[in-house]
């Protein structure tokens, strides 16, 4: 089993953002940066994956130089390769990000054979767009599901079953044929910390870099998805203006009391608000 | 060219969903705003009978498509259904609840079409270029941007816009059935199996009432008293990202960023510090009672009633006082 | 929000383990109305106490460090969240092995014991999970341990609480300290203000920003210390307890490793040093773990890895133990890497309690607290005083410059000696450009350039031949030279010249400064004009403060002259005194003066043949001083001698030194003037002559009698102290001050080796010696006596041992030595009756 997963680098915010002066991003001077957490799953999924059906695993992302580390995260729990597309720093957006992943994934698959799965997360933690897998798979012509949270293997390893939750409560099964695109969200699995000497493995494995430019304005057609999708061009988008806070909701919570003596106070209160019968 | 805005409706057991609801609200907005009609699409058997009942929340024209292909989700299915009406009706904008299907479906719609889709908006402004607001990092950040595109594809945030009050004098709407035309490959995702949920009671989603318990319920055995107080109001019990990734409640469970956002009426925080993470998915509740033994834990500052104290002591005695005035038969005053 | 009380006796910001310490101190002295104020929230507020590996190795080089430490243990002990673990220090080379013998050498002398030399074998034993071929030995306390310092802490707020002493209040920032006329007034802060008279500083890397607010400085920075845990590791899922193994230090890694659970934590030291601005700590609000955790720089850890792996292959490289948390924890470090302590010398009822580890911190809240009650701790503070620093201490640069070079040093073989590299050439005498000429090899004091010799004395050598002792080993030859001895030796021989420009120079006038001075100090200084004092300072408890001399000038202007080291510590207990009538005021003259020592047997032919001022014996008697013209200079010449020869110090107004010197200089070649170096003046000369330094022989824990420094009579003047010194004047002396000689240097591998202080001294069968106020006998000073010919050591003995001629062992790298008492007491070895200095 051939396994891409497609990973997004976002900080680790901590109990309130701040934003650069320019409101274009977030400071992340004291900020840590992690993979996305539902891509942290697809990660060990698709480690977890090639360790049971054997194949090969490899991890892409577009962003930054820094998001090398991300790569090397990943491969410090056990995936095989990593592919880096490098931004230069600014934000892309998903239809511009979908475009050249699907473009890559096409390139990568003409050297290396065909990838049976490719993973994405539900949505990336910081932009939260809801897209990209839909967009790549799509591009690709491969049909997609998103919010799985179990994955397995018809017994003919030829289709690839997948369960999200249903709305309300309980499951939902697919069954997509292989090559396929999977949206995957926390859950999933609980994936695993690098170990150390996975971490110095992971630090002397070549990356492999592709340089995007600065930014993808320009005419950034779907490319791969062209002949798949039937469309001429895609319009990028949305753009990007600002960013800003919320305005704060900080109230002062009433202390109806301390300790098991509030509990009647705690009773009447209920009963005021109506979620228990007077 | 109808210049339409369309709202696309989910439903289940014949009602819309709450957030198809405050999806058709934005829409309803923006259709004012921009002096169009405003028009729903609804799919599904139960289609027809749920769009019926849009007249009141402001829809002129139901798009119904009652192949019962289309009953379970299938998104590339909806998505090809949703883009059949776009080319009968050229509308201005597609409007879809910001719900894990309708995030999907519009996906799809945007991806086939090539277009640009805004997930999450709070807030649209139409014009030469259209501005909006919409929610980053699950609402704990707002992004102002501009989507330009033939028609605007997007999809509303949970609990960020309120559902319309009722117009039960407003006429029915309109029904146009169609009938899409669906290819084997917009078929092959869509359910094949289902499995109901294994615990009885309410779902976190739809319970009035939420408890809430994190690190300080201090093992998984710990959540039996949280259970049993929510058994007293109908209500469902979840938790914290930390609560789950210690394997005291199944993942199903987590309310935050990374798993479900609930809008009860009542939200219980019992022993949750309030991470931003946390918040992001509790706040939507119309109010919040935190238990905690710190006054200062972050979960305050959203909270609007405060217990102080340990709440392996404070929950038992509060489910005790609820039983102990039911069988009294009276409140005490 | 809490309520805050309107006012405050006292008010303690920040609780971590050393605000909840200092609260708990302070009620227990008997102080109420405390109120404790916290930022973030309790009991773990974000600050260096919530991340810090918790984790006591008792014994430091240092014993006030070693103190603070003991002392905690105990406090930690008694609360009940103290785990005795053992740890073990190991060696991967051999200049690690013999260091590991110099720690159990300072174990002995401050009493932590047992410890025990470990083989690799033996290390293998205690942790069967290292890889014992890397190590070439190790060192073992027993007594090293584990401590619950957020525990603790809640039990000290607790305990002050219940004597209704304290009042908590968490989630307050404050916002500002007001003061009044050099006092602190109010704290303010965003849940209102508190009136109060005291206020302590324990914020740990926040320290010095709350300080700027009342415009006093703490020179530290906050610096980044990283650290990891790994787990679950499966060689430890059959751990019974929390902590089932000693804790290790890789010293010569910079690391440590400690199993918990089954988890195992490494921490490193090794990377560069990380500063950072107070300011550019982010809030509690923005930071992702907590402010003092920030995200981890993995490039910087990943070589410690490696070194980690090597020495615990079987934990470190488990394919199935995760990196589960990996930080950059934040600490503070100062310039010379001691704590600050101790009232601001800026603001009056501001204290400083910063840069504290979890190891020291109830002991110096312990410290702290007696000493803002009545000024008498128990333990001897002053390497830790902030007043300690002087002004370019303070400056950014200065900061950055020393924690940065100083950070390696965490965990490194630091030479008793050992010199700073960075921001050196602050202060320079007006000689300095001679003394370079003259090869000098500069120390630095008080951040003042001072030779230690002088290359171009190397002539000497051939002179003395073996007389000047010279060092076979590297250890003792390093921050060291035979040139020493042999300036010594000229000077005793024939004269020589040291720059004495470290001098703090204190300028009392006033109508009252004769009342003043007589207050402060032990001895007359109410004497004629002209006259100068040796006298020590004490305080209540009758400990040894200070000690330094005082001319008086005329009858209302006196001249207080002490050792730059500590001379910002002694202007504060001076002005700290000063008479609120004003009716004694203190210039400090340091930079108006610089200082030039004129001593040896022709010191008088120098001295008569640039000026034509009477400096015959009779002329100008021992202990007076007088104005000298030199080459149309005035200077004031005072005849007094650290060195037991006969001479001067000649205070030389700073911008006119260069043409005094040059003239001695000069007038000096025609009798064989040498230039002498620190070396010679504070420890050859000085030991030889049995003289007493501050910090070694002089601290609050002896006393005068103890020191041999009581005169047969006690003035009539009352001054501080007095009551405890009479006291003490009429017990039997509990330890006595003795020179030692070290009668055969040799190592069982036949190299001559020589001690360098701090070493315990042994009876004959090698027993530690112990008084009965349990203090242990240890070198105070060690050196050369290039005239005695023998290695002299200084120590206080119980007075069963303190006879001349009773022979001990002193330890020293692993062996030990025979030494003999040569004197108990104060009488010098070299020129006992003093016939150099008086003629």
């Amino acid at each position: 089993m051939n396994i891409l997963v497609c990973v997004k680098r976002v900080p680790q915010t901590g109990g309130r953002i701040v934003l650069t002066p320019d409101g274009q991003s977030i400071d992340t001077r004291f900020l840590g940066h992690t993979i996305s957490p539902h891509e942290e799953c697809g990660v060990e999924e698709a480690v977890r994956i090639v360790e049971k059906e054997g194949g090969t695993s490899a991890v892409l992302t577009l962003g930054p130089a820094e998001a090398e580390e991300q790569l090397r995260d990943a491969m410090a729990i056990g995936i095989d390769r990593a592919i880096l597309l490098e931004t230069g720093g600014t934000e892309w957006d998903p239809v511009s990000t979908a475009g050249v992943i699907a473009e890559t994934i096409e390139a990568q698959e003409a050297t290396n054979g065909e990838f049976d799965l490719l993973l994405f997360g539900n949505e990336a933690a910081d932009t939260g767009d809801y897209q990209i897998g839909v967009r790549v798979a799509v591009a690709l012509g491969r049909p997609v599901i998103n919010g799985i949270k179990e994955i397995w293997f018809s017994d003919d390893r030829r289709e690839v079953l997948a369960r999200r939750e249903a709305p309300g409560g309980g499951w939902e099964t697919f069954d997509l044929p292989l090559p396929a695109v999977l949206g995957v969200k926390e859950g999933l699995n609980l994936p695993r910390y690098p170990s150390v000497p996975g971490r110095l493995r992971a630090k002397k494995k070549e990356i492999e870099r592709v340089a995007l430019g600065a930014s993808p304005s320009g005419a950034l057609g779907l490319g791969a998805g062209e002949d798949a999708a039937g469309i001429d061009s895609a319009i990028p988008g949305p753009t990007k203006l600002r960013l800003r806070l919320p305005a704060e909701e900080r109230t002062a919570a009433e202390v109806i009391g301390r300790g098991p003596e509030a509990a009647p106070a705690v009773v009447d209160l209920l009963e005021r608000i109506g979620v228990v019968a007077r | 060219m109808s210049g339409a805005v369309v709202a696309f409706v989910e439903h289940a057991g014949g009602e819309a969903d709450r957030l198809s609801l405050e999806a058709l609200a934005l829409a309803r907005g923006l259709a004012k705003l921009l002096g169009k009609p405003l028009d729903a699409v609804v799919l599904g058997s139960q289609g027809e009978a749920v769009a019926r009942r849009l007249g009141s929340h402001g829809v002129g024209l139901a798009h119904t498509a009652s192949d019962a292909r289309l009953d379970d989700f299938a998104p590339a299915a909806w998505a090809a259904s949703i883009r059949d009406v776009i080319e009968r009706r050229s509308p201005a904008a597609i409007v879809a609840a910001g719900s894990e299907r309708g995030n999907e479906v519009l996906a799809h719609v945007g991806a086939c079409s090539g277009w640009p889709m805004a997930a999450n908006v709070v807030e649209v402004t139409p014009g030469d270029s259209w501005k909006l607001t919409r929610q980053r990092w699950a609402g704990s950040l707002l992004e102002d941007a501009a989507l330009d595109a033939p028609v605007r594809l997007l999809t509303v945030a949970p609990h960020a816009v309120a559902v319309d009050p009722l117009n039960t004098s407003a006429p029915a709407p309109t029904i146009t059935r169609f009938e899409p035309e669906l290819e084997p490959a917009d078929l092959v995702a869509r359910v094949v199996g289902r499995e109901a949920k294994t615990s009885a009671g309410v779902s976190l989603t739809d319970a009035k009432v939420v408890i809430g318990g994190g690190r300080g319920v201090g093992s998984a055995a710990g959540f039996a008293q949280l259970e049993q107080l929510a058994s007293l109001m109908n209500g469902a019990v979840g938790g914290s990202r930390v609560v789950t990734s210690l394997g005291w409640r199944p993942h199903s469970d987590q309310i935050g960023q990374t798993g479900l956002r609930i809008a009860p009426d009542l939200y219980v925080a019992c022993g949750i510090s309030g991470a931003i993470q946390h918040i992001v998915g509790c706040k939507a509740a119309k109010r919040i009672l935190a238990i905690n033994t710190d006054p200062d834990s972050p979960i305050m500052a959203v909270a609007d009633y405060a217990v102080i104290g340990d709440l392996n002591s404070i929950v038992p005695a509060i489910t005790a006082e609820i039983e102990r005035r039911r069988e009294a038969g009276r409140p005490s005053t | 929000m809490a309520t805050l009380p309107d006012r405050a006796r006292a008010v303690v910001i920040g609780a971590g383990i050393v605000g909840n310490s200092m609260a708990w101190h302070l009620a227990r002295l008997g102080w109420r109305d405390i109120v404790l104020l916290e930022k973030g929230t309790l009991p773990s507020p974000g600050g260096s106490t919530g991340h810090a590996s918790n984790f006591i190795f008792l014994t430091d080089h240092s014993k006030e460090m070693t103190a603070f430490t003991v002392d905690s243990v105990a406090q930690y002990r008694e609360l009940g969240v103290f785990t005795q673990t053992g740890g073990i220090e190991v060696a991967r080379t051999k200049e690690r092995l013999q260091e590991l013998t110099r720690r159990v050498t300072s174990s002995k002398s401050w009493g932590v014991e047992p410890v025990e030399l470990l083989t690799p074998a033996q290390v293998k034993q205690k942790v069967p999970f290292i890889d014992e071929d890397v190590i070439l030995g190790g060192i073992y306390w027993p007594g090293v341990g584990v401590v619950d310092s957020l525990e603790a802490g809640t039990l000290m707020r607790r305990k002050a609480q219940e004597l209704g002493a304290l009042t908590v209040a968490p989630g307050v920032e404050v916002t500002g300290l007001d003061t009044e006329n050099g006092r602190i007034r109010r704290v303010r802060t965003d849940s209102g203000e508190i009136e109060a008279e005291t206020v302590v500083i324990a914020c740990g890397v926040w320290s010095p920003r709350i300080a700027s607010m009342a415009g006093a400085s703490i020179p530290l920075t906050p610096a980044i210390h990283q650290m990891i845990d790994i787990g679950p590791v499966a060689i430890f899922e059959h751990v019974d307890s929390a902590v089932g193994y000693p804790i290790i230090r890789d010293v010569d890694t910079n690391m440590y490793e400690r199993q918990h659970g089954n988890e195992f934590e490494i921490g490193s030291y090794a990377h560069r040093p990380i500063l950072m601005d107070p300011d550019d700590i982010p809030s509690i609000a923005e930071a992702a773990l907590s402010p003092t955790m920030l995200p981890f720089t993995r490039e910087d850890f990943d070589p410690q890895l490696e070194d980690a792996l090597e020495l615990f292959p079987e934990v470190v490289g488990d394919e199935k133990a995760g990196v589960k948390l990996a930080i950059n924890g934040l600490l503070s470090l100062t310039p010379d890497g001691n704590p600050i302590l101790g009232e601001t010398s800026e603001v009056k009822g501001l204290w400083s309690a910063a840069a504290i580890w979890i190891k020291e911190a109830p002991g110096i809240a312990k410290t702290i607290a007696e000493w803002m009650t009545d000024a008498e701790p128990e333990i001897d503070p002053h390497g830790s005083d902030i007043a300690r620093f002087y002004d370019h201490h303070k400056t950014t640069q200065h900061i950055a410059a020393r924690t940065s070079e100083g950070y390696n040093k965490t965990y490194g073989i630091v030479h008793p000696s050992e010199q700073w590299a960075s921001n050196r050439g602050v202060r320079l005498s007006p000689f300095y450009e001679r003394e370079k000429e003259l090869g000098a090899e500069f120390f630095e004091a008080a951040g003042w350039e001072r030779p230690y010799w002088y290359g171009t004395n190397e002539r000497l050598l051939a002179e003395y031949g073996d007389r000047v002792m010279p060092r076979e080993a590297e250890w003792e030859s390093r921050w060291w030279s035979p040139i020493i001895n042999a300036e010594h030796l000229a000077m005793r021989d024939r004269v020589g010249m040291v720059d004495l420009s470290a001098f703090a120079i204190f300028d009392v006038t006033g109508p009252g400064a004769a009342a003043y001075l007589e207050h402060l100090c032990v001895n007359r200084v109410d004497v004629p004009p002209g006259k100068t004092v040796y006298t020590p300072l004490l305080n209540g408890a009758g400990g040894i403060l200070a000690d330094l001399t005082i001319m008086r000038l005329a009858h209302d202007r006196f001249r207080v002259v002490t050792g730059g080291g500590l001379g910002m510590r002694d202007k504060k207990l001076f002005t700290d005194a000063l008479p609120a009538d004003g009716s004694a005021q203190l210039f400090d003259a340091t930079n108006s003066w610089t200082t030039i020592g004129l001593w040896g047997p022709r010191a008088r032919d120098v001295l008569s043949s640039v000026t034509s001022a009477d400096v015959s014996h009779q002329g100008f008697p021992f202990l007076t001083s007088k104005t000298v013209d030199i080459n149309s200079v005035r200077t004031l010449a005072s005849r007094i001698s650290y060195v037991g020869e006969l001479g001067w110090e000649i205070y030389v107004p700073i911008e006119q030194g260069l043409r005094v010197w040059d003239a001695l200089w000069d007038a000096g070649q025609p009798h064989g003037l040498a230039p002498v170096g620190i070396g010679t003046y504070a420890v050859t000369a000085r030991l030889e002559k049995g003289y007493r330094a501050h910090g070694n022989e002089l601290e609050l824990d002896f006393n005068l009698v103890e020191a041999g420094m009581a005169r047969p009579t006690v003035k009539d003047a009352d001054f501080v102290g007095r009551e405890a010194y009479l006291r003490q004047r009429e017990a039997a002396p509990v330890a006595v001050l003795c020179t030692l000689t070290v009668d055969d240097p040799t190592s069982k591998s036949g190299v001559k080796r020589y001690m360098l202080g701090r070493e315990p001294i042994l009876s004959t069968d090698g027993k530690p010696l112990v008084d009965s106020r349990g203090r242990r006998s240890y070198v105070t000073s060690a050196g050369s006596g290039p005239s005695v010919g023998k290695h002299l050591l200084m120590a206080y003995l119980p007075p069963d041992v303190a006879k001349v001629d009773t022979p001990l062992l002193v330890e020293y790298l692993g062996e030990q030595y025979p030494v003999t008492v040569a004197v108990a007491g104060s009488t010098p070895p070299f020129d006992p009756d003093n016939t150099r200095i008086r003629s």
